[in-house]
């Protein structure tokens, strides 16, 4: 996409693509380039280093032959991804209508108490979960303080996993889905209301189209992130679950098998590009931040 | 009816908006109370209480280090970030020129990607190029993901910015950097110093970039992990507080100069 906007015949650069200059850059370099290194050692003899100068297929081979489980990481990953950003859906839905519509002069605040926690970083936030959950942590440490046998030995389960994971991104949710219902006008929920129509019809045929874009983009930037997450899993998770993410991981460092973890982290980068930019391909980015 | 039935919709979003809260700031709470326990190990309802790790997190000298680091890495990336965003969000949002939705996507790319597979993936690229991993190839990799945030930051204030401004006072005989500096800069302040904020905030505590990028350089995120998966002791739930403790002081007096900018360029917009 870079290319097209450089390679665009300009005898003299319009402002526009001058002031973009500094970022394509850093994009260029920092971003494509490190994915292109990532794509050519997937391509490179296995265990070895030797990049840019062997082309093989015997690392997809190995993903894809019928004996390696490492697919199970992936359906994981995916259903995780999945199962998240339904919960997300559900959770963030009422807050960002709330921030929206109901919370007055108090929507900057509650926002405010939002955004912080993407200020902490996530372990230091999952951490306090464990102490939250763990045996003689605050939760069963208090319920046999008032008599109960007992906390239930939720960690280290998948089901963890997933609530980490929910708890993480839910900003990623909230935020975009908020600016989405500000672009509902008020008269037209007003007009629908006059002319009689329930409130379900007026979500359903009203508020939702409307919302759409921002929910969307919410939806995606959740699942993608997820798809991705690896801390949730092992921090909470105790590795109960092996996301796809963890065998990149171990793939770059302890097995020290560059191009099987480049490999791994091609496919997954193309199952997550593939779907963002399709759905990005829809979105009018100027409407949505507020271009008037 | 229609009455009835509102306030009570509303009373049960406010109600669920608590909760959510609530448990969002639950874990944090008890990292604060793991610190101020007394005991090597952790154990709910805490029986004495102690400043005894805090005081043990403070004066070590391992975690002096550590915090150099990631302030420096914080303050590189915060200046830097803002100089690259404020072009950026010109182009984003500004300009009217050809490549600019393409230029919108590419933008959001890096937001849209797992960081830890970035993290890995720059590390690959840094070995290709033959640079060993420092706190100064964590500062790069945490520009390629703060930029385009601080971007999108900058450019929602260019969108609420009036291009006639600036062609008024070039129509006036103002030169470029005459303009940039009396009309462009001070309305877009507020926009530009919450960019720098997000900056600063977003790479203090980034984990899954430094993680990988930072080489044998630790940052406060990336200590906390190591000692959380091998070696607990009440000197992670200490710093983490006080690492928190930092960043909501930080937002909140950015928060407040915020509210000072943006004041003072409505009464200068309302003087002019």
């Amino acid at each position: 996409m870079a290319e097209n906007s450089l390679s665009a015949p300009a005898p003299k650069l319009s402002p526009g693509l001058r002031a973009s200059l500094p970022v394509l850059v850093l994009l260029v370099a920092g971003f494509l380039a490190p994915l292109v290194t990532v794509a050519a050692y997937a391509f490179a003899t296995p265990k070895s280093f030797d990049v840019f100068r062997s082309f093989t297929l015997q690392n997809f081979a190995a993903i894809f032959d019928a004996n390696n489980t490492v697919w199970t990481s992936f359906v994981w990953a995916l259903a995780l991804a999945f199962a998240c950003v339904a919960i997300l859906l559900v959770v963030c839905y009422p807050i960002a209508f709330g921030l929206n519509k109901v919370f007055g002069k108090w929507s900057g605040l509650v926002s405010v108490l939002f955004v912080f926690p993407l200020f902490v970083s996530e372990n230091v936030r999952l951490y306090g979960w464990v102490l939250f959950f763990i045996k003689n942590g605050v939760l069963d440490g208090a319920l046999k303080w008032l008599g109960f046998p007992g906390g239930p030995d939720l960690l280290y389960t998948p089901g963890i996993t997933l609530f980490g994971m929910v708890y993480v991104y839910l900003p990623f949710m909230l935020f975009p889905m908020t600016l989405g219902i500000a672009m509902i006008p008020r008269d037209l929920v007003d007009a629908a209301r006059d002319l009689g129509a329930s409130r379900l019809m007026i979500w359903r045929e009203v508020e939702l189209p409307l919302a759409m874009p921002g929910i969307l983009i919410g939806a995606l930037l959740t699942f993608v992130l997820a798809a991705g997450a690896v801390a949730e899993a092992k921090i909470l998770g105790g590795q109960s679950v092996i996301t796809i993410t963890q065998d990149i991981e171990v793939a770059f460092t302890y097995a020290q098998n560059w191009p099987m973890g480049s490999a791994l982290a091609l496919i997954l980068v193309l199952i997550v590009s593939g779907l963002a930019l399709t759905a990005m391909s829809r979105l009018d980015l100027d409407k949505i931040l507020g271009k008037r | 009816m229609q009455t009835v039935g509102r306030t009570r919709t509303h009373f049960l979003i406010r109600a669920w908006t608590a909760f959510v809260v609530l448990a969002i700031y639950l874990p944090i709470a008890c990292g604060a109370l793991a610190g101020l326990s007394k005991g090597r190990y952790f154990s709910f309802p805490i029986r004495i209480f102690s400043t005894e790790w805090w005081g043990k997190t403070w004066d070590s000298f391992e975690i002096h280090v550590l915090v150099q680091n990631s302030v420096l890495i914080a303050l590189i990336v915060t200046v830097l970030s803002v100089l690259f965003a404020f072009f950026g969000a010109l182009a984003f949002a500004r300009y009217p020129w050809k490549g600019r939705r393409a230029f919108q996507r590419l933008l959001l790319l890096p937001i849209f990607f797992p960081q830890p597979v970035l993290g890995l993936a720059l590390l690959l690229w840094f070995n290709a190029l033959g640079i060993s991993p420092s706190w100064k190839t964590a500062v790069v990799a945490h520009l390629v993901w703060i930029v385009p945030v601080v971007t999108l930051v900058i450019a929602i204030q260019v969108f609420s910015f009036d291009p006639v401004l600036e062609e008024a006072a070039s129509d006036l005989g103002a030169s470029r950097l005459f303009t940039l500096r009396t009309v462009t800069l001070p309305i877009l302040w507020p926009g530009i110093w919450s960019g720098a904020l997000f900056a600063f905030l977003l790479s203090w505590g980034n984990f899954p970039l430094s993680l990988y990028t930072a080489g044998a350089d630790s940052t406060i995120p990336k200590w906390l992990y190591s000692k959380m998966v091998a070696g607990y002791t009440p000197m992670v739930p200490a710093l983490g507080t006080m690492s928190t403790l930092t960043a909501a002081a930080l937002l909140l007096g950015g928060g407040l100069v915020r509210v000072l900018l943006k004041r003072r360029s409505e009464l200068r917009a309302r003087e002019g």
